[in-house]
């Protein structure tokens, strides 16, 4: 099992790199912003599937089938969405795509 | 268990993630960032599958696909109006994911779970299954199908403090017993935070949407991260550790944007100052009562019974101003995106720019239901980004500006936020619109925005109102123009 003290650090760590990259982030990005790390809560896909790498029970089947619906769904429409309002934003000399 | 090869392999990811978010500094770069980050969860992903030998595949492909096409369809389809609900349905349905894995590695794990594990374990089955119920409960006020505005139970704050301390006690139990009581006592605490979720978030409404969004955004993080203490992953940990500081982040820039802070906006203090406000209304000083009167007068000319005088039309008036201009400063606010008229305030810019203006967008940090909604709803309208502003940098170019045009806003140019106490938005920073040489608003009506406090702007001698429903009144003030 993980070590108590590495779960701290990185929680510390995130926090520090999170402050640094969130703080600097300009207004008009925050709907996408949010989208993305929306997207990257689905990260938790990686813990449904790993509950198929183990004997496979009905039990851990059907609730581990669950998640990885809900998961990749979180995930791909969350970068998707992100990406299709990003392609949004234009100025009048260039396009932002 | 240590493997520096994977170590390595996983910091990489992590740099790459940050990476991606790092490039969010101008939406072009932005756009770059999105991809870089799903590529490393792609990569986490791809890490994963190789390390470990995984069974049941016809169950796990088939599963994974529906997931995939069920969201790409979604983002591809909503309308951006609705990306704050959407956002709240993503986020609900990662937490319910973080919930189940962390619900399956316990129930399996019983008894053989180190106590600091089951302790992270429970925190994250409460976390996961109470941003689910939650963010159902915001979609459903942002998709309007719940009523938007604050609902406040009998006894609101004691039933929360019950549902936590039967969170508290269930977690207790659980970590004492063992066997079928072990499952029992989990379900509990599910249960209890269920509840808890759904009691939290339906006090919620309004102007505060973006607080909370942006906080249940941090719970689902939250829940991914405890979910990986529980299977023992770090990059799990790390990235929903990322994803819980930035949503926390954000929720802070949220409130300091409207002067509030997290636990007034989440234990409905802000409530109890708001039945104070309706009689503010009526113990107005006379003289204001007068410009009150004088300007429904003008905003109201289009009524027939009005035609004593030489009231004159204010669309007229409004032409006239604008025609005059030479700077004009466009304030959004949600009623624009209500009315669908966002194209038609972009026209409207775009046809000023043509005629010679200095045209400007300002977007007060809570316009629209989530933080930057305002700006997406506007880049869909094509508006060019380089011309939106923010609070900081256009507030001081107010008092040199011919026309402040406001279309769908109101809390965020009222100045009764600066000038008086005891209301909803006191102290909130607004856009200053009243210091432009002439107002424009066009809106629905008259009325309290969503706070409820009158908005003293519509009363200024060089506030002319357009009424009536934002796409039409745009549309008019466009053709008349020519």
């Amino acid at each position: 099992m993980m070590d108590i003290v590495l779960v701290v650090l990185v929680f510390v760590v995130a926090s520090v790199a999170g402050y640094l990259l969130i703080s600097r982030v300009p207004q008009q990005l925050h709907t996408p912003l949010m989208s993305m790390t929306n997207a990257i809560s689905g990260v938790t896909i990686i813990g449904a599937v790993l509950l198929f790498s183990l004997d496979g029970d009905v039990f851990s089947l059907v609730l581990g089938g669950a998640a990885v619906v809900l998961a990749a769904f979180n995930l791909v429409g969350g970068f998707a969405i992100t990406n299709r309002m990003l392609a949004m934003f234009r100025t009048k000399d260039r396009d932002a795509g | 268990m240590t493997n520096w090869g994977g170590l390595v392999a996983e910091f990489g990811i992590i740099l790459i993630l940050i990476f991606g978010i790092s490039r969010f500094r101008t939406p072009r770069e932005g756009r770059f960032g999105n991809l870089i980050a799903a590529l490393a969860l792609g990569l986490a992903l791809a890490l994963v599958v190789r390390r470990h030998h995984l069974t049941g595949l016809g169950v796990l492909v088939p599963v994974a696909v529906v997931g995939t096409v069920l969201g790409w369809l979604v983002a591809e389809r909503v309308s951006m109006i609705r990306i704050p609900s959407l956002v709240a349905i993503q986020n609900g349905a990662g937490g319910l994911a973080s919930f189940l894995v962390s619900f399956v590695e316990l129930v399996r794990g019983a008894g053989q779970l180190s106590p600091a594990v089951q302790v992270f374990g429970f925190f994250g089955l409460a976390v996961g299954v109470a941003t689910f119920s939650g963010s159902m409960v915001a979609a459903g006020k942002l998709d309007n199908r719940i009523r938007q505005t604050p609902v406040v139970l009998p006894r609101h704050g004691t039933i929360l403090t019950a549902l936590a301390v039967g969170i508290f006690l269930s977690a207790v139990m659980a970590g004492v017993s063992s066997g079928s009581a072990w499952l029992i006592f989990l379900l509990c605490l599910s249960a209890f935070s269920l509840a808890a979720g759904v009691v939290f978030s339906i006090r919620i409404g309004g102007a505060d949407m973006p607080v909370l969004i942006s906080f249940l955004n941090s719970g689902s993080g939250l829940a991914a991260a405890l979910c990986g203490v529980v299977i023992g992953n770090r990059l799990l940990v790390a990235c929903g550790a990322t994803v819980a500081v930035s949503g926390f982040i954000l929720t802070q820039v949220m409130c300091r944007a409207m002067n509030r802070n997290l636990l007034s906006v989440f234990t409905g203090i802000k409530l109890k100052h708001a039945p104070s406000v309706v009689p503010a209304e009526s113990t107005l000083p006379p003289g204001a009562t007068a410009d009150l009167a004088a300007a429904a007068d003008s905003g109201a000319a289009s009524d027939s019974a009005l035609s004593s005088d030489e009231v004159v039309d204010p669309l007229v008036c409004a032409t006239e101003i604008i025609r005059e201009a030479q700077s004009v400063i466009i304030i959004p606010g949600y009623g624009m995106a209500l009315a669908h008229a966002a194209p038609d305030v972009v026209a409207l810019g775009s046809r000023l720019e043509e005629m010679g203006k200095n045209v400007r967008y300002a977007v007060h940090p809570v316009a629209g239901r989530m933080p930057g909604h305002m700006h997406v709803l506007l880049a869909e309208a094509e508006v060019d980004y380089s011309k939106l502003h923010e609070m900081s940098v256009i507030n001081p170019l107010f008092a040199e500006t011919d026309v402040a045009l406001v279309v769908g806003a109101c809390d965020v140019v009222n100045p009764a936020a600066a000038e008086t106490e005891d209301t909803p938005i006191s102290g909130m920073p607004i856009l200053l619109a009243g210091e432009a040489r002439h107002v424009v608003v066009i809106n629905l009506d008259d009325k309290p925005g969503y706070s409820g406090v009158p908005n003293t702007l519509y009363r200024n001698p060089n506030t002319v109102m357009l009424l009536g429903d934002a796409k039409e009144r745009l549309k008019q003030l466009s053709a008349s123009l020519e």
